[in-house]
């Protein structure tokens, strides 16, 4: 046998080639490419309950002329990405970084369109005994047990947002966070604080081989709960330390090349419609049997209630969504 | 968990490959399309390049084969990373619009395969004999000829060059990861689907993707293989 040497052979192969690529590209440029391509660029957390594709297909349908691409990143590495002009807006839930977006120039507008609370999710037996506490009571029994060995912390360690809420819920327990990390278990070699450098699926898996407690966000929590991928039980609920709120930035027109500022600022006037705001109230009931973001705006009919006070101190930027200087062509967005 | 999801994720393989589901017929045909593309482009370079190496001397020459030896095993994401930055609108080839695209996705995984491709076209042809090319000069052959001739006598060496170079393509995750970011209907790839649904914890669909991804390969070089037994 020697290989090729037959020159039908390998033309054969070449004509299979050809008319592969030929047809990829008749498909690849045949479809109508017309619309324009509003690139978003998104945390996980949304990304992967699928909240983010019944919205593409409610906007799509009401704007035709529209394509929308999700790219899903950590909320660092989003904000990177709208910063290279690579991304006509973002959506995500981490305001200090949000704020520095905005700071910088890079981004105008925001928005302000859902919230949740993340949830501290352990082995059923509870072993600390931190069921039913307040979340900083819970980190500092946590604390205490793990150097006896009877708990154990896992920690995105992933710079997500997850991980910065994480860390400045140790923050304000007033224990150092350095420290803790160097802690061993008692007659043992072992941390009790263990940094996974992983996803928040990945992260919650690890904790359940490990017996283990970790903060996570009710969506990525339910869906695996759900896919029976894990035993965890939520042991720690909602609290004020443990808000969690989703933001929408357009990227500033005057740095961004991309120019999909007019795109960009009809899918914000979108995310704060009656339409998406009613279809957040049940998103999620029928799957995971919990709702997994509720909208933000019916909340401000109420503006003495608890939920609009902790968002505006958390989430607010001098005591607004967005301070006057940071919008751009606004219209009546904020009216 | 355990053998029950990876057999129940055979099992969707299989239903998903008879019903031609067409999300994953779209994304299959998506992979299949970029590595093919990168092949070719790979090949226009690597072809040429490899024959160069082999028949020329030039100073610089052991350098070249070096870096194209070393090159080999570049991690994805390294590569994904610097061509991101080159690639993105703020970088110095932004205006050529490739981020997320599958044309970016094809020219990554083409500066990917290469050095393997000229890696092992090099070694095909010089393990043919010496005498051989000098044979072929002497009977008269232009430098062209020669070529072909080189080419052509060691033709399983290059077609294993040109299925490994394919196969790396196909299944590489860095570099669509980064240079496609997973859009859904646009970039989306087998290897990209399967490390997104592996995130969300769906590990029935993910190795239902990878059995599918598996298929491919195995048909694939069992064609070409079949190609190369039945032409002697």
């Amino acid at each position: 046998m020697s290989g090729f040497n037959n020159q039908k052979t390998i033309m054969i192969v070449g004509a299979i080639l050809v008319i592969i690529v030929a047809g990829g590209l008749y498909w690849n440029y045949s479809r109508p490419d017309e619309k324009e391509h509003l690139i978003v660029s998104t945390t996980t957390s949304l990304y992967e309950t699928g909240v983010l594709d019944a919205l593409k297909i409610r906007f799509e349908s009401n704007y035709p002329e529209y394509n929308v691409s999700f790219i899903s990143q950590g909320t660092g590495l989003a904000i990177e990405t709208a910063k290279n002009g690579d991304a006509d807006m973002i959506l995500v839930h981490s305001p200090s970084q949000e704020r520095g977006f905005m700071e910088t120039g890079y981004g105008v507008n925001r928005k302000t369109f859902a919230y949740n609370f993340f949830i501290i999710v352990g082995p059923e037996s509870d072993p600390a005994g931190i069921a039913g506490m307040d979340p900083l009571d819970a980190l500092m029994t946590i604390a205490e047990k793990g150097v006896t060995g009877e708990a154990i912390w896992v920690s995105r360690g992933d710079n997500s947002g997850t991980h910065s809420k994480e860390k400045s819920l140790w923050a304000a327990t007033g224990l150092d966070l350095e420290s803790l990390k160097a802690e061993k278990i008692e007659d043992s070699n072992d941390p009790w604080y263990i940094e996974a450098g992983a996803g928040m699926t990945a992260t919650l898996n690890l904790a359940n081989e490990k017996n283990a407690y970790t903060l996570t966000d009710v969506a990525t929590y339910l869906k695996n709960y759900a896919n029976g991928n894990i035993e965890l039980k939520k042991v720690v609920d909602s609290g004020q330390a443990t808000l969690n709120v989703y933001s929408a930035i357009v990227c500033n027109p005057d740095e961004n090349p991309r120019g999909m500022f007019e795109g960009s600022m009809l899918f914000l006037g979108f995310l704060v419609s009656d339409e998406v705001q009613t279809m957040l109230v049940d998103y999620g009931q029928a799957e995971f049997g919990s709702t997994l973001f509720k909208p933000w705006i019916p909340e401000l009919d109420n503006p003495d209630s608890d939920i609009v006070q902790w968002v505006e101190d958390f989430a607010y930027i001098d005591g607004s969504e967005c301070p006057q200087m940071y919008r751009h062509q606004a219209g009546d967005l904020y009216q | 968990m355990g053998w029950q999801t990876i057999v129940a994720g055979l099992a969707e393989a299989f239903r998903l490959i008879i019903s031609l589901d067409k999300t994953v017929l779209e994304i299959t045909v998506r992979s299949l399309y970029t590595a093919i593309l990168a092949t070719l482009l790979a090949s226009i370079v690597g072809l040429p390049l490899s024959i160069f190496i082999t028949m020329k001397e030039f100073p610089g020459k052991r350098g070249l084969k070096f870096f194209f030896n070393s090159m080999v095993g570049i991690p994805t994401v390294t590569l994904g990373l610097f061509l991101y930055s080159l690639f993105s609108r703020s970088g110095p080839l932004g205006t050529l619009s490739l981020l997320y695209t599958v044309r970016g996705v094809s020219v990554g995984q083409a500066i990917l395969i290469l050095p393997i491709m000229v890696t092992f076209i090099v070694s095909a042809i010089e393990s043919k004999d010496q005498e051989l090319r000098d044979l072929v000069r002497t009977l008269g052959a232009s430098e062209y000829e020669t070529s072909i001739a080189v080419v052509r006598e060691a033709y399983s060496g290059v077609s294993l060059a040109l299925v490994s170079s394919f196969n790396r393509a196909f299944a590489e995750l860095g570099i669509a990861t980064m240079l496609g970011a997973n859009i859904s209907g646009i970039t989306r790839v087998l290897t990209t689907a399967i490390a997104l649904e592996t995130s969300k914890g769906e590990l029935g669909l993910s190795f239902a993707l990878s059995f599918i991804l598996l298929f491919v390969v195995l048909a694939l070089n069992y064609f070409i293989n079949w190609l190369q037994g039945g032409s002697s």
